[in-house]
């Protein structure tokens, strides 16, 4: 092609020209549509005096919100919340609430249904025919239902309808059910505590180490592995001694409804109970039949102290999420095994590997490429489903946002924070995931 | 707990079945080894429990208020189909529903020209079907026959598409079109003017209001999510950054934020004066959702378009638009079909979520019912009815899809 023929052709039939003038194009577009939209946010917000800005998150936010997660706090002698908050404190501070009541649900929900949507996903290769049917029918129920129907079943027809606090349920002195909430062991707060959780952490960071060691050793070396095997035996028993019994846990326990088994702490809030109930100054024999009788509100069935109460939304919330995501946790882990080569599993067998290292060593690791990626998605989809908390009265980042908006007219500035705030989960999600995905990707040369 | 690997789907031909008696199958399959026979007798005991609560539950003939109580069913089915629509002007949904029905009976026709038509199970099918119909418990008594209609005019007009079809096999690209046509016709059925006695939105719920968000949602988002595609693989730098804002912005927000931002924000974007109804800014969030979630189905399908038939096509002299449009999008699209109709369906449980913004779709109409002091209280029931109707609709969808993906999908084997 030389320098004239090049020139004969017009320029609109030239692809550089129209590559530099479709992006000027998308550029004048895009910022006309921008500006447009300014103009008019511009106008609408001044008629109807909006303002724009950051400075009412310091206003009183004057709006209570439910406690999700309270641990029983032996100073206050109550439930206290995890990130304490009273109306009377400032916007910034209701939503930071919001925010560690999403968060809450997250990580929960994430690691809660793993665990859940795995033990699905591996049901569908059981030899056990009602298994297998059970877990295929629980995956078609789940996924054709819309979430925000199951949390409202979860909700309206499940929590709500635990029986009152004088009918509680009983699950072995350690899980009591009631419309007052979820009451379950919990580790206290002690000094041992911290010592305790470092141990955990250091422990759980050697076990793994050591895996590895041990996979490189026998995969590369052909050495048994027998030594580090008993090491990782060593770790993990101690591991559960200490969760055992160096957390301090604490059971929810019932207060007491023999009056013969007061003691003085007892014997004085249950003065303070009656006085507080029926205006009654001075409560001569608080214990006595005719007083009972008489004060019966204050015999505190279904009253707990210790432990930690879960709120009746949080639950919902929790269980809905869980079941829902689990379902499709468990088809994309169903998809990942399918997807390895049935000449895996032979060839694996060949080599002489029992089921269990064939799993471990050959089908898992190759499964687990296939899977990450969807998870990912599954992952970031469950902590965008946390906002239809707000359906349910659970007081996460969307519903406290909402109520924020609704008090202080600022639509426009509520609206970024919200955004940017999932935004942010969301990379946080998918870079974390990302990462683990690279690390399991195959590696050629 | 896995113990076999998973069958294998290659060309392999299975080996031939062996016929087992019944009685062996049981031991076979639950049974053996000894733990699976514990496994059994847990799962049977726990499905029992669960069962013979839930019956002793849903079974009440002697009118026990602690067990369900289904009379809110019946008493609210108008309002679970169609929501507050003005009862004088049903018929104009009837005659939608009409349409709807010969349209459907055309295509299924049309698709199954080289079948037999009514096999057994199609007859099994539409005779429970017909029964349904005639046993639904509605106060007046011409529903019964127009539902049944409704199912003669789908086999009937099924038998009719087949006959044509074969004769015309062109036909199927037709249908689409009069699919589309119909749309305009629905529109002005349900809102009126024109001649028609004006019916507001607000007035419009029920099923009737969901399955309409849905359907105009997907074909709304469909132009936006290919274009946001196409711009993604583009290789034209700020093409490309403008669509990865946009859908990742997008996909990074939860649905009802978006909803939100609809109900809330779109109006304050608007010129004065404007302020679009309800429907229509639940309508704008739908899609502005679900048109980056396309985009990201559809660029899976580009990118599995080997980067040969760009070239051949460039090759043959094609510009850049038509190699587009005539090569590399017509195969995209064809490969995430089954993709796509997976978002249909996730589409149209995501309209649940209009009911918190106030709209009265089925989920917010079943709430709106729950709320009447006739029926408080009444929360398994209705949600248990309204979990059977949305699991019915979208199994129907996947169903479908996949017999429809059967029978398109014949070029590769």
């Amino acid at each position: 092609m030389t320098f004239n023929q090049e020139h004969s052709i017009p320029f609109w039939r030239d692809d550089r020209f129209w590559k530099i003038a479709l992006q000027v194009i998308a550029v004048v577009v895009v910022a006309a549509f921008a500006s447009l939209l300014l103009y008019n946010l511009n106008i609408n917000m001044q008629r109807a005096g909006l303002k724009f800005g950051f400075d009412f998150l310091d206003n009183q936010a004057s709006f209570d919100i439910l406690d999700s997660v309270a641990p029983y706090s032996a100073i206050d002698e109550t439930y206290k919340s995890v990130f304490p908050y009273s109306p009377t404190d400032n916007y910034a501070r209701v939503l930071q609430a919001g925010l560690v009541n999403s968060l809450l649900i997250m990580v929960s929900g994430i690691i809660l249904t793993t665990i859940v949507g795995i033990i699905i996903g591996v049901f569908q290769f059981s030899d056990n025919w009602l298994l297998r049917k059970g877990s295929e029918l629980y995956i078609e129920v789940v996924r054709n239902t819309p979430l925000l129907l199951q949390l409202f079943f979860w909700y309206s027809a499940v929590f709500s309808q635990l029986p009152r606090p004088k009918e509680r349920l009983d699950f072995f002195g350690a899980l009591y059910l009631s419309k007052r909430g979820i009451f379950m062991p919990w580790p206290a707060t002690n000094p041992l505590l911290w010592f305790s959780l470092g141990l955990i952490i250091v422990g759980v960071a050697g076990g793994i180490w050591l895996w590895f060691w041990r996979t490189n050793l026998i995969v590369e070396k052909g050495q048994s592995g027998q030594t580090q095997l008993w090491g990782l035996w060593a770790i993990a028993l101690t591991l559960i001694v200490v969760i055992l019994f160096g957390l301090g846990w604490a059971f929810p326990h019932e207060l007491t409804l023999d009056p013969s088994q007061f003691d003085a702490r007892d014997t004085e809030r249950f003065a303070a109970c009656v006085a507080e109930t029926y205006q009654v100054e001075n409560l001569s024999n608080p214990t006595s039949e005719a007083n009972l009788a008489l004060y019966s509100k204050c015999l505190w069935t279904g009253n707990f102290e210790y432990g930690l109460r879960l709120s009746l939304e949080f639950a919902a919330l929790l269980v809905g999420l869980v079941i829902y995501t689990a379902a499709f946790i468990a088809e994309i882990v169903r998809a990942g095994i399918q997807s390895v080569a049935q000449g895996q599993w032979e060839a694996a067998r060949a080599l002489g590997l029992h089921s269990d290292s064939t799993m471990r060593l050959v089908v898992f690791p190759q499964a687990l490429r296939v899977i990450i990626p969807p998870l990912n998605s599954q992952y970031q989809n469950l902590a965008k489903n946390s906002s239809l908390g707000a359906a349910i009265a659970y007081a996460e980042l969307y519903n406290v946002a909402n109520t924020t908006y609704n008090q202080s007219g600022r639509p426009i500035d509520v609206m970024l924070i919200i955004a940017l705030t999932y935004l942010s989960i969301n990379m946080v999600i998918s870079l974390t995931m990302n990462a683990f995905n690279r690390a399991v990707q195959l590696k050629e040369r | 707990m896995i113990a076999t690997p998973p069958p294998s789907t290659g060309p392999i031909a299975p080996p031939p079945e062996i016929r087992d008696t019944s009685l062996n199958w049981i031991k076979k399959n639950l049974l053996t080894p000894w733990y699976n026979a514990l496994i059994t007798l847990a799962i049977a005991g726990l499905a029992g429990l669960v069962l013979n609560n839930f019956l002793r539950w849903a079974i009440n003939l002697d009118g026990d208020p602690n067990k369900a109580q289904w009379n809110v069913i019946p008493a609210n089915l108008a309002i679970f189909a169609v929501g507050r629509y003005p009862d004088e002007q049903y018929w104009r949904l009837w005659i939608a529903l009409g349409i709807v029905a010969i349209l459907a009976g055309l295509s299924w026709g049309v698709v199954a020209r080289s079948v037999k038509l009514f096999s057994r199970n199609v007859l099994i099918g539409l005779a429970i079907a017909a029964c349904i119909c005639f046993l639904i418990p509605v106060p007046i008594s011409p529903w019964r026959l127009l539902s049944v209609t409704m199912l003669g005019l789908v086999a009937g007009s099924a038998w009719l598409g087949q006959q044509l079809g074969r004769k015309v096999p062109q036909l199927g690209q037709y249908t689409s079109f009069a699919w589309l046509g119909s749309f305009l016709i629905y529109l002005w059925l349900l809102g009126g003017n024109l001649g028609l006695e004006p019916v507001r939105t607000g007035e419009w719920g029920g099923i009737m209001l969901t399955v309409f968000l849905a359907i105009i949602s997907i074909l709304l988002c469909f132009p936006i999510g290919v274009t946001m595609a196409l711009g993604r693989q583009s290789e034209l730098p700020v093409v490309r950054w403008f669509s990865v804002a946009y859908i990742e912005v997008i996909r990074g927000i939860p649905l009802i934020a978006i909803l939100f931002m609809g109900q809330v924000i779109v109006p304050l974007f608007l010129p004065e004066g404007m302020r679009p109804d309800r429907v229509l800014r639940a309508v704008v969030g739908l899609t502005l959702f679900s048109s980056a979630y396309l985009a990201e189905n559809v660029r899976g399908g580009l990118q599995s378009i080997p980067r040969g038939q760009e070239e051949a096509a460039q090759a043959l002299g094609l510009n850049a638009p038509l190699t587009v449009s005539l090569v590399v999008l017509p195969q995209a699209l064809k490969a995430v079909i089954p993709a796509i109709v997976g978002q249909f369906i996730s589409l149209f449980q995501d309209t649940t979520l209009l009911s918190i913004v106030g709209l009265e779709e089925l989920l917010g109409m079943s709430r709106s019912i729950l709320a009447n002091p006739n029926f408080i209280g009444r929360y398994a029931e209705v949600y248990l009815f309204v979990g059977v109707l949305y699991w019915f609709f979208c199994y129907a969808m996947s169903s479908g899809s996949r017999y429809v993906e059967k029978r398109l999908n014949t070029e590769h084997r």
